[in-house]
């Protein structure tokens, strides 16, 4: 599909999800930071996958084996495209970026990280960019150091000569912000982290979704994403990492398609990407990721990267003006990728997403899985809207008349 | 599912307990006490009890969250002043009962202010909000009971 002029009541016609009253009211989608809605054209290449093409890949010497294995490998190699990836055995397909993070801390980590090294996060992590290097640091007796934040929920990266020492082994770090929607400045920390050697992993959840990704320009050694987030389906997503990497790294998971030979003592790994893949992979959801990516290229990532950018900065500015509301994190557009993070007077977010939900306006309420963040703002949770491409300021008009019913009953 | 109109659920009793929380302190000297979180939403609680021959004698707690659990939580504890632990069980199961959306339950004058909270059994997604004090209560009650046999 191949839209000629940006315009985002055009492109939500192209979401089913979206045509739908929600409490009697038409539904206005600002959950999108947790997952996307999905275009026609995802769920016609899922459908098509299963009616067609159903089979396993790199198995069977028959035809429809044969395409299911096309369809699968031509979406690794869009996605290697999608982040700027040098060639397409350098992404993993994973369940999501929880696992693609977890991948890195198991396989990579169990073997390059020891007692008394260092793993440097940052305060504004994500649960699944926090968990798994606990998880590590417990089993190696590695120590767990942070990047603090300002009062705007940015990096204090004055702090990183000291926090860098020739005891990092690892610097895992969030492209965007999930809680706050701050778009961080990974490539100065790739930089600054690479200087001490250590490996550097960006989680890139919130970051692919929006914006053009060069991996090779942010100079990391690890991205991961998700599919689900911007426009695929559920439990697919990808690791890049930079094959030499990957060819020094242990499988992660042991099972079939990740052998090149198995002996009653000794195995042997297949080649990079499959060495990773153990088991019958999500082929159709692999297929889906593909499709999506197609599906945004066609609207093109400059013009949706634009709108965004435009519709953020007129709902900051509408939402700023709600009387008793506080907006976390930075406080101009340009600082700041498509959601925003906010409390309202007195009112408990998830008594804030109640109150929404019934005038079919759809937010995220809580932590955010992001509760160092909360706790950095003295704070258990916020309300959250983010947006995407299909969203418009008339959605930012309505959240606004829910926020204002808000008010009415907590005044 | 369409949601049920607002009013059902911000009654101005409610409201009134999430601005102004009753006993809503630190127990100086407690019998048992209770950590309980909804990690889900963050709802928090911590509740404490002095009980002296199978009576409560005070109830306070230590929380955050959502109108709907404080609320909860403040007017279930000044209902078990003076209660007996059968009679705080009973509450404890009748009130569950409510949010379960028995009718019955809901119409039991023991649960007296609480009641106001029925129309919470409406909003699926906030019934583990009413109920976490009261999981609280059944907890401590547990605990307790199992402190005092050993």
């Amino acid at each position: 599909m191949t839209i000629a002029t940006f315009d985002p009541v055009t492109i939500r016609r192209e979401f089913p999800t979206l045509e739908q009253s929600v409490n009697g009211r038409p539904l206005v989608y600002l959950d999108n930071a947790a997952t996307s809605q999905k275009p026609r054209v995802v769920l016609d290449a899922l459908r098509a996958y299963y009616e067609n093409d159903n089979s396993n890949v790199h198995r069977g010497i028959h035809e429809l084996s044969r395409r299911a294995t096309v369809a699968y490998e031509e979406s690794r190699a869009k996605v290697a495209g999608w982040v700027g990836a040098a060639e397409p055995s350098e992404i993993i397909w994973t369940r999501g970026t929880t696992e693609a993070i977890n991948l890195v801390s198991t396989a990579w980590g169990l073997d390059n990280v020891g007692e008394g090294d260092e793993i440097l996060i940052s305060v504004l992590e994500h649960h699944s960019n926090i968990i798994p290097w606990q998880l590590l640091a417990r089993r190696t007796g590695a120590v767990i150091k942070y990047i603090e934040l300002d009062e705007q929920g940015r990096w204090i990266l004055d702090e990183l000569p000291r926090l860098l020492t020739d005891r990092t082994k690892v610097v895992a770090i969030s492209h965007v912000s999930n809680a706050l929607g701050t778009v961080n400045p990974v490539k100065r920390v790739a930089a600054a982290a690479h200087e001490v050697g250590a490996l550097v992993l960006v989680d890139g959840a919130q970051g692919a979704v929006h914006m053009k990704v060069d991996v090779q320009e942010l100079g990391v050694d690890c991205y991961a994403f998700s599919g689900h987030k911007m426009c695929g389906p559920t439990g697919i997503g990808a690791l890049w990492a930079r094959r030499d990497l990957l060819d020094s790294m242990e499988p992660y998971q042991g099972g079939g398609e990740m052998i090149h030979f198995v002996g009653r003592d000794e195995s042997s790994w297949a080649t990079v990407p499959h060495k990773f893949e153990a088991g019958t992979p999500n082929i159709a959801g692999a297929i889906g990721m593909g499709a999506a990516i197609d599906f945004l290229s066609g609207v093109g990532m400059d013009a949706i990267a634009k709108h965004e950018h435009e519709l953020l900065g007129y709902a900051l500015e509408r939402m700023s003006a709600v009387d008793g509301i506080r907006i976390y994190g930075p406080q101009s557009p340009d600082e700041h990728s498509a959601l925003i993070s906010f409390t309202l007077g007195d009112a408990h977010p998830h008594d804030i997403s109640t109150i929404l939900d019934s005038e079919g306006i759809a937010v995220r309420a809580g932590h955010h899985c992001a509760q160092l963040a909360m706790q950095h703002f003295g704070i258990s949770a916020t309300a959250r809207a983010s947006i995407y491409l299909y969203n418009t300021e008339s959605d930012i008009d309505r959240l606004i008349e829910g926020l204002e019913q808000v008010r009415g009953i907590f005044s | 599912m369409e949601t049920p109109p607002l009013n059902s659920l911000y009654q101005q009793l409610i409201l009134e307990h999430y601005r102004n929380p009753r006993n809503k302190a630190e127990l100086e000297e407690k019998s048992v006490e209770i950590h309980m979180a909804n990690p889900v939403c963050g709802d928090e609680v911590r509740l404490q009890l002095r009980i002296t021959d199978d009576q409560i004698e005070e109830a306070k707690f230590v929380g955050q969250g959502c109108s709907i659990s404080q609320a909860a939580i403040s007017m279930m504890t000044t209902l078990l002043h003076g209660c007996s632990l059968a009679d705080a069980k009973i509450l404890a199961e009748c009130f569950t009962k409510m949010m379960q959306g028995d009718p019955d339950a809901a119409k039991d004058k023991r649960l007296k202010d609480l009641r106001v909270l029925q129309g919470v059994s409406k909003f699926p997604v906030r019934i583990k909000c009413a109920l976490i004090g009261f999981d609280a209560l059944q907890e401590a009650l547990k605990t307790y009971a199992k402190e005092e046999t050993s």
